[in-house]
């Protein structure tokens, strides 16, 4: 749980007050500019009320340069991030990319393999996976991905956001019950309410809410009728994306056996990059997957494609490879991008014959906890467990925002800022994401340039903590 | 005797202190007891002393009564005994007024009592058992799915692609690819708001805009995403809706997302659209402040009809609602030039509010776009789900689209092609048995319906997909027999779907005319 500092909080609403009332003057002056001009709206109604997009014109578009920032060579560790409104474009060490193990530009094994499968398959099959748009790729790619995941089967579709929305209809409609976590992400959101059930939220990764929740909600049975529920599901992430808090997996299977709910398990961000061979949350807690009874993932993050997946027993899959939205309407996943992902789990599983792929998840977890062990100790508020890839940096104040990712951007290090509305209002962060291919000189430069905006922006909210411990050292030995 | 004298002279306070003296001492003389004795006494005299005892002993109460307050003058007015009994009055109504109405006390339940209902309690299995019409595997492609392709190692016709153009395995197309790959490999690593957003993505979106002279364009991953993102952004709780009940399922749900109010109007049927939209306008007077939309697809992915673009926009423009049009069939293949539907009817392009397309079909390519005035997508950019919160395209596939859009900008003669293909194979089929063609004559969606359903769709369909393995397994052709999912509330007639490429030879459309009469004649009659 964050817990912001009183001054901070002050400050930060008196920002925001400050910012709203320059908004609504600008707002005023607007109105009466355009009293002269005449409406061209001929009768049409507005297709946007003035105040429903009022914080993307007054606030948002201040800063809009600090996001949208255009690269033009491949997300790697190093990217060229082109300056607005010229063609030039500078170096800059890219901290903002989700290139977890490093397979986000040209890789030696996966890209030759992938251009040979463009070659062979063309860009696109233009045909859903029911009518034409399964070919032998497709087939291996399910059978790899059961295997890595480890469950018996799997099914895959062309976008990790269309898969939430299209599978969570299928497995729960009205008369069900979905319990998610309270910072779930936007995918889960939109597929819970396309499916009809009731929803119901339980505070960020405590189980102990979770059990509170299910208990009365079993007891209570439907809303008005109070028939008993037709079924449970319980969704939870394996990594939160915007925390870097990695799930409480193990308790939270443990209450949903209790209560004989279902467990859904988003991995979007933790496939891959956590675990000893980068299975994901179940290997690092040591759950059995057997226990989880939906598992979903996307391969955007780790293997540095596109596309997400579902893993499940095989009637399940059967069950969704018959009924599923996505499987049978929309165009299946473009074939490179599939050979791309087999290529990057033989990778990572050290099939190619190599160990490129255990050196690169040892990397990444060395670079983790260095990284987030470094940003302690010089005072920042960084969020998150240890292992996990993803580190938030809070800054709270919404002048902070631009004038943290400006600096950094002056001192070529490219980092990612998120502000409202995708995190709490008051709780705006900086979001690190650290890659197997960063260096240990790229890490230290980044931690000196983030020190020295650090300084500048005033958001080393904690003291720093070794100059205490070279104050004692000299104490005892002038003693 | 009553000390009155006494109290003229002191302060209020006194005549209550006397009135308690008299009332509870026994001393001072008068009490209640020695009134009755005395009313008693003198009831033995004679009756007509009685009205007057009668009427002296109220003058005593009324005295009695008075005398605390005989001398108390409150805001200068005299107050009176009646007061006080009014008062009392008046505390005891307000008394009564506060308590609460009776209600059964609430019991919660127990502990114990949620836990014996959690351990009864029973869920549903997560699925329903697997019967055996859920075991079809679909075929199996060994090579890339153009006109021609391989399944179990056989050559096969393939009319299962949405390859109009035949852009799939065009050589320019793979170059551009290739070198896109080994400049930026594969995925973006992130959403276009954080490092997602790739020059070749800008230049995809230039180019769109280019080819359909819109001002701006918008590009999303997934054309299935496209419309279920795009919708709620514009349509909130409140506004009408008024849809063709044809749409495909990306479009239901995203009508279902927007939580409007949704009409659905008979498929492809203009004087059910006037008559909707005129019962609209007329019965809500409040309609004219809500935002009011039109969707519909150019091509319909369900029956393959042509949405009339040009009446549309008449009845648009008479009752002042927005069209939101998708164009996933119909860019590249409508009109002279591949424009789409505007073109095809000679309506300017300014007329439709928004158009979207999935890149899946004439583009060979994945992803889609949305396409319109530099407001709306301006705002797309900042409150569409699918475009905020996921990663953006593949550079590869961008550079595709870029590639197919030149391709199609500079050989018209494959739009040639394709129409003449088209009209071929309506002439094959035009005398199939058991099943009559239900698709526009220019539309490249070739639509078979059963003419004689058996009334169960789940019958139907089982038939269609019997129909389509012994078309590939007997004739080596690939067609598209419908396939429902539950979720879909389209209720449109079954039947088989060809989709119709440039890249085909003439023998392949006869072979597939003959196969279909060959089939129908077999198992449809």
């Amino acid at each position: 749980m964050i817990t912001i500092p009183y001054l901070t909080a002050v400050s930060t609403y008196f920002s925001y007050g400050l910012l709203f009332a320059f908004g609504q003057l600008r707002d005023y002056s607007r109105l009466i500019f355009d009293w002269c001009s005449t409406n061209n709206l001929q009768g049409y109604a507005p297709i946007c009320l003035a105040h429903e997009d009022f914080y993307i014109r007054r606030l948002y578009h201040r800063i809009q340069d600090c996001f949208n920032r255009p690269i033009s060579s491949a997300p790697d560790s190093w990217v060229d991030v082109i300056e607005r409104r010229t063609t030039k474009s500078t170096r800059c060490l890219n901290l903002g990319s989700y290139n977890y193990l490093g397979f986000g530009s040209f890789d030696e094994y996966c890209t030759p393999r992938v251009i040979e499968s463009l070659k062979k398959f063309s860009a696109s099959t233009c045909s859903s996976r029911v009518d034409a748009g399964t070919t032998s790729v497709h087939a291996e790619l399910e059978e790899c991905v059961a295997n890595y995941v480890g469950k018996p089967a799997a099914i895959v579709t062309g976008m990790g956001f269309a898969t939430n929305s299209a599978i969570i209809p299928v497995l729960i409609g009205k008369g069900g019950l979905i319990i998610s976590d309270s910072l779930n992400h936007t995918s889960i959101v939109n597929g819970a309410r396309g499916s009809g059930a009731t929803i119901r939220v339980f505070q960020h990764n405590t189980p102990a809410h979770l059990e509170r929740v299910l208990k009365e909600q079993i007891a209570e049975g439907q809303p008005r009728t109070h028939r008993p529920w037709k079924k449970i599901i319980v969704v939870v992430e394996g990594i939160y994306s915007m925390e870097g808090e990695i799930c409480q997996l193990p308790e939270i299977v443990s209450v949903c056996k209790k209560y004989k709910a279902y467990v859904y398990l988003d991995e979007a961000h933790s496939i891959g990059a956590i675990g000893k061979t980068g299975r994901g949350v179940c290997e690092l807690l040591g759950v059995d997957t057997a226990d989880v009874d939906i598992m979903m993932g996307t391969f955007t993050k780790s293997f540095g494609s596109c596309g997400g997946y579902i893993a499940g027993s095989k009637d399940l899959i059967q069950y969704l490879k018959y009924h599923c939205p996505a499987h049978l309407y929309a165009t299946s996943i473009s074939t490179p991008s599939a050979q791309q992902i087999i290529s990057a789990i033989k990778v990572i599983l050290g099939e190619d014959g190599s160990n490129r792929g255990a050196q690169k998840l040892a990397r990444i977890r060395e670079n983790s906890n260095f990284f987030r062990a470094e940003l302690q100790k010089m005072g920042f508020e960084v969020l998150g467990d240890n292992d996990s890839p993803v580190m938030p940096i809070m800054l709270y104040n919404p002048a902070k925002i631009p004038a943290f990712s400006r600096e950094c951007l002056r001192e070529n290090v490219a980092v990612v800022v998120v502000g409202f509305p995708a995190t709490p209002l008051l709780l705006a962060r900086a979001r690190i994401c650290i890659s197997a291919s960063h260096s240990r000189e790229d890490l230290i430069k980044a931690l000196k340039v983030i020190s020295k905006a650090g300084d500048l922006t005033g958001i080393k909210y904690f003291p720093a903590a070794p100059k205490k411990q070279e104050e004692e050292k000299d104490r005892i030995k002038l003693d | 005797k009553i000390t009155r004298e006494n109290s003229k002279a002191k302060s209020f306070a006194s005549p209550l202190l006397w009135a308690n003296d008299i009332f509870c001492s026994k001393s001072t003389g008068i009490s209640w007891n020695s009134l009755a004795a005395l009313c008693w006494i003198h009831r033995a005299k004679m009756d007509t002393n009685l009205v007057e005892m009668f009427r002296a002993g109220l003058n005593w109460v009324t005295m009695a009564l008075d005398a605390p307050s005989a001398r108390v003058v409150l805001f200068g007015v005299r107050i009176q005994w009646h007061i006080f009994v009014e008062v009392l009055l008046g505390f005891v109504i307000v008394i009564l007024l506060s308590q609460k109405s009776y209600k059964p006390p609430k019991r919660p339940l127990t502990e114990q009592e949620i836990d014996e209902l959690c351990d009864e309690w029973v869920p549903e299995p997560l699925i329903p058992p697997i019967t055996e019409d859920m075991r079809h595997e679909p075929p199996v492609l060994e090579s890339a799915a153009g006109p021609h392709t391989t399944v179990n190692g056989k050559d096969v016709v393939n009319f299962a692609s949405a390859n109009y153009l035949g852009l799939i395995g065009h050589e320019k197309l793979l170059e551009s690819c290739t070198s896109a790959l080994e400049k930026y490999g594969v995925g973006s690593c992130g959403p276009r708001g954080f490092y997602g957003t790739i020059d070749v993505h800008l230049d995809c979106e230039t180019r769109i805009s280019k080819f359909l002279s819109t001002p701006d364009t918008i590009l999303y991953s997934y054309g299935l995403s496209t419309m279920f993102s795009t919708i709620p952004c514009f349509c909130k709780k409140g506004d009408i809706i008024v849809a063709d009940e044809g749409v495909h399922w990306g479009i239901q749900n995203g009508l279902q997302l927007s939580r409007s109010t949704i009409v659905y109007f008979k498929h492809n049927d203009m004087d059910s659209l006037r008559s909707t939209l005129e019962k609209i306008m007329t019965k809500n007077k409040r309609s004219k402040n809500l935002r009011r939309y039109i969707v519909a697809e150019a091509v319909y992915q369900n029956s393959g009809q042509i949405a009339p673009l040009d009446e549309i926009v008449k009845l648009k423009e008479k009752y002042k609602f927005r069209v939101i049009l998708d164009e996933s069939n119909s860019f590249g293949v409508l009109g002279r030039s591949g424009r789409g539907l505007a073109e095809h009817h000679g309506v300017p392009i300014e007329k439709i509010d928004v158009v979207t397309a999935a890149m899946g079909h004439a583009l060979a390519t994945e992803g889609g776009f949305c396409t319109g005035n530099a407001r709306i997508i301006d705002y797309q950019r900042l409150s569409s789900s699918g475009y905020v919160f996921s990663a953006s395209l593949p550079p590869y596939l961008a550079s595709a689209a870029i590639t197919a859009i030149d391709v199609i900008d500079q050989n018209p003669e494959l739009l040639v092609k394709m129409k003449q293909h088209i009209a071929l194979l309506w002439k094959g089929l035009k005398d199939i048995k058991g099943m009559s063609l239900a698709s526009d004559p220019e539309s490249p969606i070739v639509f078979l319906k059963l003419e004689n359903s058996s009334g169960s769709t789940k019958e139907d369909l089982l038939l269609l997909e019997k129909m389509a393995d012994r078309a590939l397994k007997e004739d080596s052709l690939l067609v598209v027999s419908s396939k429902k999912s539950f979720l879909d509330k389209c209720r449109l007639p079954v039947g088989i779907k060809l989709l119709v490429s440039a890249g085909h030879s003439e023998s392949d459309l006869v072979k597939v005319s003959e196969s279909l009469k060959r089939l129908a004649s077999e198992l449809l009659l």
